[in-house]
């Protein structure tokens, strides 16, 4: 029994040092520590979130993934632009697992309010593309050309924004028929852009090569040699300003691929503040009705229970700050559920204790029983709520995600402090008599 | 559930929805809506919130669009609208286009139907070596219908009671059914878990207990345990909602719901179930 009073000390003694940790990096009392401020969902920060769908249709098929890891990258870079603190840009690919149709690209834009703006610059990266102009369409009179669409007089090269490595903003030189101090726009291609540029150059010597930006052609030089150097030039009558914006939008990232707004939600910032200070109201509300009802009913084995549920709240923030899990309201629901669920270890170990004391036997070894019986019964259960927050978490947007982990940490480490906090902490002071008074103490309800 | 139909919201019908605030008084609904109506926007529900807010529920718009909206509603720049009602604020814009809203329906049923299943192959696992007298995949039955009991009935009430008060069917209430599920099954796990024991002990003492008796048995025993947990948990849900905020209320009402019913069903729904299954086994 020394040895469990020890851990006892022990343990409170951790309890308290994570509670103030716990406490400072909230009130950002310390530098070090305040970076383990709770990350706040949107909902509670406020913000806005905004759902492409990528059009794959026009990438080879091996080369999706990579096509939409740089459209990440690309909206990564944008949307950096703006300032935003802790952006969130990631792709949710199609498929049976993830239950879509299309690609998807999700942007977190948090303490963004003013989604026009937002949307608008992230529209707006460029979609270069090089298209050959058709055999068939060589001879037509500009009039006819006209009348036709894009893909009736060009056929894509395959070579789009997604190869460029870098756009340029030079001045033409005299000589070679040029005005000098026109402003152009020059290329470089990645290395395998330029594998692709030197391919279709040497194939295709004497054709038509267009380039296309935003479904516009702007220039459409002819293929006179192979270029194997990857770089090329547009020069299209730019004025300075229109080749610069052209150039930093270029270089800020060329859609690999077409995207298309498919959802919006935006949360302003004063619903989420108040959703939040609700939150926690009502978690300390709940805890507090839990816990005086618990020391009424279960007496001094409630008060145990009390102090293992406040250890048991003290560790679930601390792992919330630690992983991070971003909290949402829907989080927070999920946690004070699971405060409530935490107790149900507790009353299982309980009620097993009193059936145990009811048949006569010593208090400690009452313990004993109680534990050992429980302990079956809690896990069983408790595996039935972690599949449940495991499908939960597949299922669910950021939101509902939110819930699922705050609930499914929260069922793991109540088993824990149930198990190995409240016993300890039980077995530190049960005493070895037997009394009446002792007997009270420890049994439950309205009734000896 | 037949009568009123499901409510779906936004999240699986697609759609959006815009919420704005303002700061001193609200302006007079029909002036709002003879404006609105100039936009095109189709069918649309404008309703009051709280005293200061609108919501907005219309087909998915466009950024551009939704700016229009706004406009509108903050009395397209109207100095004397901004004098009356004060500073319009956009408090929340959600758009969903309806393929995206389709989608998150069907992996929400997905979903119900798979935690479904794994709890019940859990329980079939879990109960394997008490296969005497009622076979072990006759709890997972047992289970199931328990289960299907706790689901129905909160959907049901919620329903009924949306109808009055404007609720709507989305992500938040799935996730409470499932919620839901996993609690129950919880508890019915402990009636089982007692039922179990109290066979082997009966088996070990060869006593004359029917099986009836050893569940009912099973029952007695875990009654105060069961009413205390539910007490507990119910506790929390009902800080929830009287002092969480509006976003969480729906979902904390739906768990109350849920958890009364799962507490009874566990009691009066699975175990009695047991019974006649073994009643039914034994007949033939």
């Amino acid at each position: 029994m020394l040895k469990h009073r020890i851990l006892s000390v022990i343990l409170i003694l951790l309890a308290v040092g994570i509670g103030y940790f716990v406490y400072a990096s909230q009130a950002g009392l310390n530098p070090t520590v305040a970076k383990y401020a709770f990350k706040l969902g949107l909902d509670l920060n406020g913000g806005t979130e905004l759902v492409y769908k990528a059009d794959v249709s026009k990438v080879r098929s091996g080369n999706v993934d990579d096509a939409m890891s740089s459209l990440r990258d690309v909206i990564e870079r944008r949307v950096n632009l703006f300032g935003v603190s802790e952006p969130v840009v990631q792709v949710e690919k199609a498929g049976i697992v993830s239950g879509q149709n299309d690609h998807r690209l999700l942007v977190e834009l948090p303490g963004v309010t003013n989604i026009d703006q937002a949307v608008a610059m992230i529209g707006q990266t460029p979609q270069l593309e090089f298209m050959l102009l058709k055999d068939s369409a060589k001879d037509l009179t500009t009039e006819e050309m006209k009348s036709k669409s894009i893909s009736d007089l060009f056929d894509s090269t395959g070579l789009t924004g997604q190869y460029l490595d870098k756009a340029q903003l030079q001045f033409t030189t005299q000589g070679s028929g040029q005005i000098a101090g026109e402003p152009i726009v020059a290329l470089s291609f990645n290395a395998e852009g330029r594998d692709l540029f030197a391919k279709i150059t040497k194939e295709n010597k004497g054709k038509v090569l267009a380039i296309f930006l935003d479904g516009q052609a702007i220039s459409s030089p002819v293929i006179r040699d192979e270029i194997t150097d990857g770089k090329a030039i547009i020069s299209g009558g730019f004025k300075a300003d229109e080749a610069k914006a052209l150039v930093r939008n270029l270089n800020y990232g060329a859609l690999p691929v077409p995207i298309e707004l498919v959802s919006t939600q935006t949360v302003g910032a004063s619903l989420g503040a108040n959703a939040t200070t609700a939150g926690v109201k009502a978690g300390v509300v709940g805890f507090l009705l839990i816990a005086i009802f618990l020391i009424i009913w279960y007496r001094l084995p409630g008060i145990i229970a009390t102090i293992s549920l406040s250890i048991y709240i003290i560790l679930s923030l601390t792992i919330f700050k630690l992983i991070p899990v971003t909290l949402t309201a829907a989080g927070i629901a999920g946690f004070i559920l699971s405060i409530g669920m935490a107790v149900d270890a507790n009353i299982l170990i309980f009620e097993r204790m009193k059936e145990e004391i009811k048949r006569g036997k010593s208090l400690s070894d009452s313990l004993h029983e109680g534990f050992t019986r429980a302990w079956l019964s809690i896990r069983d259960s408790n595996i039935s709520s972690i599949i449940t927050a495991i499908v939960l978490f597949w299922l669910g947007t950021s939101a509902i995600k939110g819930f699922a982990l705050t609930f499914g940490i929260g069922v793991l480490v109540s088993m824990f402090t149930a198990i190995s906090v409240s016993r300890t902490f039980l077995f530190a002071i049960v005493p070895k008599s037997n009394n009446r008074f002792v007997k009270f103490l420890f049994s439950n309800g309205l009734h000896i | 559930m037949v009568m009123f139909g499901f409510n779906f919201g936004i999240d699986f019908k697609g759609g959006s929805i815009l919420e704005v605030s303002y700061q001193n008084a609200r302006p007079d609904m029909e002036s709002i809506k003879t404006d609105l109506n100039t936009l095109g926007l189709g069918t649309y529900i404008l309703t009051p919130l709280g005293d200061s807010k609108y919501v907005l529920k219309a087909r998915d718009l466009t950024p551009a669009e939704k700016t229009q909206v706004f406009n509108v509603l903050s009395g397209s720049g109207d100095p004397a609208f901004a004098e009356r009602y004060g500073v319009t604020k956009e408090e929340r814009f959600n758009s969903i286009g309806p393929v995206v809203g389709q989608e998150l329906k069907n992996k929400a049923l997905l979903a119900i139907a798979l935690v479904v299943i794994c709890i019940v192959l859990f329980i079939t696992f879990a109960f394997r070596k008490v296969s005497y007298p009622v076979s072990s995949w006759k709890y997972g039955i047992a289970t199931i219908i328990a289960l299907a009991h706790d689901v129905i009935i909160p959907t049901g009430v919620f329903i009924v009671w949306s109808h009055f008060r404007g609720g709507e069917i989305d992500m938040l209430f799935v996730s409470a059914l499932l919620a839901i599920l996993g609690y129950s099954v919880h508890d019915t796990i402990v009636v089982f878990d007692r039922v179990r024991e109290n066979l082997r002990l009966s088996h070990d003492a060869r006593g004359k207990d029917t099986f009836q008796e050893t569940v009912g048995k099973s029952v007695t025993q875990t009654f105060g345990r069961s009413i205390n947990t539910s007490l507990t948990i119910f506790l929390s849900l009902v800080a929830l909602y009287f002092i969480g905020g509006e976003t969480t209320r729906d979902f904390a009402f739906v768990l109350i719901i849920g958890v009364i019913a799962g507490t009874y069903s566990s009691i009066f729904v699975a175990s009695p179930l047991l019974v006649t299954l073994q009643k039914l086994q034994k007949k033939n």
